[in-house]
């Protein structure tokens, strides 16, 4: 007698098996009806659930999980709601470049497109704000569709990759063996970089005498950071970053000016304004950092490195462009480069750092500067930090210096309000023998606060530190400056008892009340390795983030502290 | 609408201009916002959505698609896509490289200024019976148009060409007569052995 055939897996089975050999440890999930077949396959998979309390912390989760370890993140939810629900981390992964993994339920494939329950067309909500998605109608691509969307997700410039996934499909057999060669005829990825552009780039540095090397996000992927510096120091050269480029650079080295851009410091935006060549290392001319584009590095030499072409002229016209991977690139570089004559330009950057230093009142209460001030001083770029969004995270992004790539997690080109808590405890799932600590606002931390639940169930040390004045600050900052300090739609009036909150849920939770108390509870909450821990942090309510370069300003508009009369209303995008 | 009156040549009335011409085939085009047609070709893998990918592109950058025609490409699995548009000619080197970015796009080509072989076909239907129909006929006969259909109160004809060709043999037929007018949108083949 014939010994009985096993039967075929479930798609739902072959789609975990298919995560399982992309090395998934963790899926950050909500389930749901349509979800159903893939929730039970993980019963039997060696991919731990983390459950969250709503869909979009899952997203910033992945999200945060893969900024913090460099893997790609994966998401799973249910159709409908479940799946409308991750939009915005969708967002906020394709605008900073992250490779996450999103599978979403979806109704049976006899019922798309006739509203059937918790159905909605995810794929076509979603075709703004993915690198790549699929609707797999056939259970028999789940292999292939797998496999491509860890690649395409992964390389290049990283970014999300969606699967809707019918019920029927993950329910019913897939017998289709498992695919490790990609066959993409239409993605190609640049990794060296053209060698005439390189000599190109070289010739155009060497004859600089006032060279800034503008760093962006690009090389945080790439680790593009050493090669960075090796280039500084060979040429002589001051580094800025971008918000999403801190760590990549030791921003404490010598050559380092900080950031740039809206509320970068002073000395490294002048640096930019006074240049005669800057090149961008993996870096896309943000508004925030061009700020008034037509007046931006007049005269200045522009060089580009970018690994995705389409960033080549969209904002800025390089002389220059290099496609490929920063680090790459940079390694052909360097030893092209000569050392240049520009010490009087070194000297003069240096006077702007010593002439408008960032600073921030001492007294008058307990200001945000303070407290960051001395959690950088604790955590001395050992720790990863992430952040939320407005007047907290532009301090942070002032006062923690990041050293080491993979430490600074922030939603840059979002700029998505509840994201910091979540992606810190992705990044502490990614990262766990690293200290974690997310600083956010009373804003952002109330709309995914729900995930304290999650950070507890899995006594992660992730510290949350809650910056809490009580009112939405960088709004309230420029309806101060620009809108005749007519406050509107900014005042958090019954905001809860942070503490209390978080000891609702089991948290431990302190609070930071005078100047006095920061250096000891910062220190308390930062040994505290038995469960999360939230820290509030009772801030003044009015304060304000300088320097400022007003939205639409050229960089030579910069505001070093707050002006005496009424401002115009900026005229650039937000 | 004026009834032409029998025995006169009424349809045989003067080019329309190009206003009116471009007005009445649903194109907006005033002449001050009036920008030049860019011609491009993509190779797209035949994947779900890709249409879909392709248009967004177009719309996110403010482009608007006055032609696009979407075929199987020579090989199985692939398809070919001529869009005709116009926009901001300053972005639209940058928006091929958007589109060269989707995934799913194997290449995209600006096939405006390129030495290239294009034609596109039109489908005319007329109100016509009595001597105007004979009027249409002979204007039908010097562009080559055919007659595919010969109804008691009406024809169709068939022509193709160049699209300002096409353009040409509207532009002459009595725009109260047009009852239907279907245009395939142009295709377009680099000559020699060059990449369309």
């Amino acid at each position: 007698m014939e010994p009985e055939l096993p039967a075929p897996p479930t798609g739902a089975q072959k789609l975990i098996q298919c995560l399982e050999r992309e090395g998934v440890e963790y899926i950050f999930g909500y389930s749901g009806g349509a979800a159903m077949p893939i929730f039970d396959a993980l019963v039997d998979s060696s991919i731990e659930l983390i459950l969250v309390r709503h869909e979009q912390g899952a997203a910033h989760m992945a999200d945060g999980y893969a900024r913090a370890s460099g893997k790609p993140g994966v998401v799973l939810v249910t159709s409908g709601p479940g799946a409308t629900n991750i939009v915005t981390g969708l967002l906020t992964s394709h605008m900073d470049s992250i490779p996450i993994i999103v599978l979403t339920g979806q109704t049976i494939s006899s019922m798309l497109g006739k509203d059937g329950f918790q159905e909605a067309d995810v794929t076509g909500i979603t075709y703004a704000v993915v690198k790549h998605s699929y609707l797999l109608k056939d259970g028999a691509d789940i292999p292939r569709a797998t496999r491509e969307a860890f690649y395409i997700a992964t390389s290049g410039r990283p970014g999300p990759v969606l699967l809707d996934l019918p019920k029927d499909v993950t329910q019913g057999p897939c017998d289709a063996p498992f695919v490790d060669d990609i066959d993409l005829p239409g993605y190609t990825v640049p990794t060296n970089g053209d060698p005439d552009d390189i000599r190109e780039a070289a010739a155009i540095l060497n004859a600089s005498k006032r060279p800034v090397l503008y760093v962006g996000h690009g090389a945080v992927i790439s680790n593009a950071g050493k090669a960075v510096i090796r280039l500084a120091e060979m040429l002589r050269a001051p580094i800025v970053n971008t918000l999403l480029g801190k760590g990549a650079a030791d921003e404490t080295h010598p050559l380092h000016l900080g950031m740039l851009g809206m509320h970068g410091t002073a000395y490294a935006n002048k640096a930019v304004d006074a240049c005669d060549c800057i090149m961008a290392i993996g870096a896309r001319w943000d508004d925030r950092i061009t700020s008034k584009l037509d007046e931006f590095c007049l005269g200045a030499a522009k060089i580009h490195i970018d690994i995705d072409p389409s960033e080549f002229g969209k904002m800025v016209q390089p002389d220059v462009a290099i496609a490929g991977d920063a680090r790459l690139v940079l390694d052909e570089l360097v030893p092209q480069i000569q050392p240049a004559d520009t010490e009087q330009w070194l000297r003069q950057c240096n006077v702007w750092r010593k002439k408008y230093p960032l600073k921030y009142a001492k007294q008058g209460g307990l200001r945000t500067q303070h407290v960051l001030d001395r959690l950088n001083a604790l955590t001395q770029g050992n720790a990863i930090i992430t952040t939320d969004v407005g007047q907290h995270q532009m301090w942070a992004a002032q006062f923690c210096l990041s050293t080491t790539n993979r430490h600074w997690i922030s939603s840059g080109g979002a700029g998505t309000m509840g994201f910091g808590f979540p992606a810190a405890i992705g990044a502490q799932f990614g990262c766990p023998d690293k200290k974690v600590w997310a600083i956010v606002g009373d804003g952002g931390f109330q709309m995914t606060q729900a995930e304290l639940a999650t950070a507890a169930i899995h006594k992660k040390p992730t510290k949350c530190l809650i910056i809490n004045n009580n009112f939405l600050g960088m709004v309230r900052q420029w309806q101060e400056l620009f809108y005749d300090n007519r406050i509107s739609g900014v005042d958090l009036v019954g905001n809860p008892d942070f503490v209390k909150l978080a000891q609702a849920y089991g948290v431990k939770a302190l609070r930071i009340r005078r100047p006095a108390d920061v250096d000891r509870v910062l220190a308390e909450a930062h040994d505290y390795d038995e469960g999360p821990c939230v820290v509030v942090a009772e801030v003044v309510k009015e304060d304000n983030v300088f320097p400022m370069i007003p939205s639409g300003a050229p960089l030579s508009g910069m505001i070093i502290e707050k002006p005496k009369g009424p401002l115009a209303k900026p005229s650039g995008s937000t | 609408m004026s009834s032409p009156t029998p025995g006169q040549t009424t349809s045989m009335k003067p080019a329309a201009t190009p206003t009116a011409l471009q007005n009445r085939m649903g194109v907006l085009k005033s002449p001050e916002s009036s920008k030049a047609l860019h011609t491009i070709a993509l190779l797209v893998r035949n994947a779900p959505g890709v249409l879909v990918r392709v248009s967004m592109v177009f719309s996110r950058r403010g482009y608007n698609i006055e032609s696009l025609v979407v075929s199987p490409g020579a090989k199985t699995g692939f398809s070919r896509m001529t869009v005709t548009c116009s926009g901001d000619p300053a972005i639209l080197e940058q928006m091929i490289k958007q589109l060269t970015k989707l995934v799913d796009v194997v290449h995209a080509l600006d096939h405006t200024a390129t030495d290239r072989f294009e034609t596109e076909i039109a489908l005319i239907k007329i109100r016509c019976a009595g001597d105007v129909r004979r009027d249409v006929l002979e204007i039908a006969e010097h562009f080559n148009a055919r007659v595919v259909d010969y109804a008691a109160q009406s024809l169709i004809l068939r022509v193709f060409g160049a699209s300002d060709k096409l353009d040409a043999i509207i532009s002459l037929l009595d725009e109260e007569r047009i009852v239907e007018l279907v245009r395939s949108g142009k295709i377009v083949m680099a000559r020699a052995l060059e990449v369309t």
